[in-house]
């Protein structure tokens, strides 16, 4: 596959494993903030590969993981709206909020549909006029402006069935959040690759100069994440501190202006409540006055309480990277991928399942 | 979930393209890219074309790399440490 098989070749990577064996004086500990990142960190075992000095930690990168239970909560709320067509991406069924999830509520007769892309959820409205199609916007910059382009489309055909709850998240304000907490020691950030096609590198200063922490921009491949920890290792041990593009042939330092256009035309900053670091200002998004219409929260009152924790999971700690899978309790045990428990091990790219996939016992 | 899998245009009819993605063929909304072509290799997430790729930039980047890694081997042919890394990143569909 073109763009693709240069960046699994073994020899590549072995090139690449000797120069940060040769660089790596200091011990640093990275934080990789893309559950796909999470993944192929675990699929290609290079941690294996690196040397002692090198410690690699996950972070909330799994869309599906941060979501707020509260938020999961207010989704079983509308599935259960007798006039609601809830469409999502498969991820999120399973994910357990206080006292269902989406997939429960499917068995008991809720119209739940999984959808490839939001112009599906688009064409159910137009098809189902006397429905209301509730997409569901979760996900971060990378998933943004394609709830934004539907959005968009449906004002313009004056689609008044097409509704969008909004939990998108936004990336860097949780980098920031989890430095002023200093709870986790973090020397660098491996940020993800398709979130800055559309955001570029501009975001990510504040946490090089306010945090001095070096970023570097990385692919999805093993040679990909191999040659984005050479850069922060060479910069930490250069004593230089920068935003850098390793994946060069998908991100652009400006990242995507017209897909951010999309995003700012529909919608404003407002506060983000993430599942285990809480309430982060500006890391959320609303629907702007223009497209309140559009809004789920404008036909549906969806207050719920506060959602409490679930006993014995520690996903919040394992998304703020302060704790690993196998130091949970209940990892292996009542949390298995065919019968999880918490949302790190229900996503396929949450951390718990992850590391149930890749580490045998 | 991003796919890493760079897909092909085949195809394009009013704004949106049929690509082709390691022998599957999806529909995709070009709508976010500024000039996409048939035959162009653009990045796919959630059913949109976000970034057109641009084969220089694909080239420039690989050669760097390369430069990088095999450096080592030309100045110092025994490396560090001897290395060896066998095959990762092959199973299917999981990307
Ligand atoms: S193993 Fe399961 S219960 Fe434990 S932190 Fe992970 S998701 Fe939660």
């Amino acid at each position: 596959m073109k763009y693709v098989d240069e960046y699994r070749d073994p020899e590549l990577a072995e090139g690449v494993v000797s120069a940060i064996r040769e660089k790596s004086r200091t011990p640093v500990r990275f934080m990789e903030v893309c559950g796909t990142h999470t993944v192929a960190i675990f699929r290609s075992g290079l941690k294996e590969l690196l040397p002692e000095t090198v410690t690699l930690i996950s972070g909330p990168g799994c869309p599906v993981c941060v979501t707020a239970p509260e938020d999961i909560d207010r989704v079983i709320m509308l599935c259960r709206q007798p006039e609601v067509t809830v469409a999502t991406f498969g991820d999120l069924m399973r994910v357990p909020g206080s006292d269902s999830s989406l997939h429960q509520e499917k068995a008991r007769g809720a119209d739940v549909r999984m959808v490839y892309a939001s112009f599906d959820a688009l064409e159910l409205a137009r098809k189902h006029k006397d429905r209301m199609i509730v997409m569901l916007g979760i996900g971060f910059e990378t998933t943004i402006p394609t709830i934004a382009a539907a959005l968009h489309q449906a004002r313009q055909e004056g689609l008044e069935n097409f509704l969008v709850f909004s939990a998108h998240k936004l990336l860097p304000p949780a980098l920031d959040a989890l430095l002023s907490a200093e709870e986790v020691h973090i020397d660098g950030f491996l940020c993800p690759g398709h979130v800055t096609t559309i955001i570029g590198t501009n975001p990510y200063q504040k946490v090089v100069n306010r945090y001095g922490k070096p970023c570097a921009i990385s692919g999805f491949e093993p040679v990909d994440i191999l040659q984005s920890l050479y850069i922060l290792i060479s910069q930490i041990e250069e004593a230089r501190c920068e935003v850098e593009i390793q994946y060069t042939r998908a991100v652009r330092p400006e990242g995507n202006p017209r897909a951010r256009e999309m995003m700012d035309e529909v919608f404003e900053h407002a506060e983000g409540l993430w599942r285990g670091l809480g309430p982060i200002p500006q890391s959320g998004l609303m629907l702007r006055e223009k497209y309140r219409a559009h809004a789920a929260e404008s036909h549906y009152d969806l207050t719920v309480p506060p959602a409490g924790e679930m006993p014995g999971c520690r996903c919040g700690e394992v998304l703020r990277g302060v704790c690993t899978p196998p130091e949970c309790d209940l990892f292996r045990k009542r949390c298995t991928p065919t019968d999880p428990y918490g949302p790190c091990m229900v996503s396929s790219e949450g951390t718990c399942a992850a590391y149930f996939k890749y580490h045998p016992e | 979930m991003c796919l890493a899998i760079p897909a092909k245009i085949v195809n394009i009819e009013d704004g949106m393209g049929t690509v082709d993605m390691a022998g599957v063929q999806k529909k995709v909304s070009l709508i976010l890219l500024e000039d996409a072509q048939v035959g162009d290799y653009v990045i796919v997430h959630a059913g949109f074309g976000i970034h057109k790729i641009d084969e220089e930039v694909a080239m420039e980047s690989l050669r760097i790399l390369r430069e990088a890694a095999h450096l080592l081997d030309v100045e110092d042919p025994a490396g560090p440490d001897e290395v060896t890394v066998t095959g990762f990143g092959t199973e299917e569909g999981d990307s």
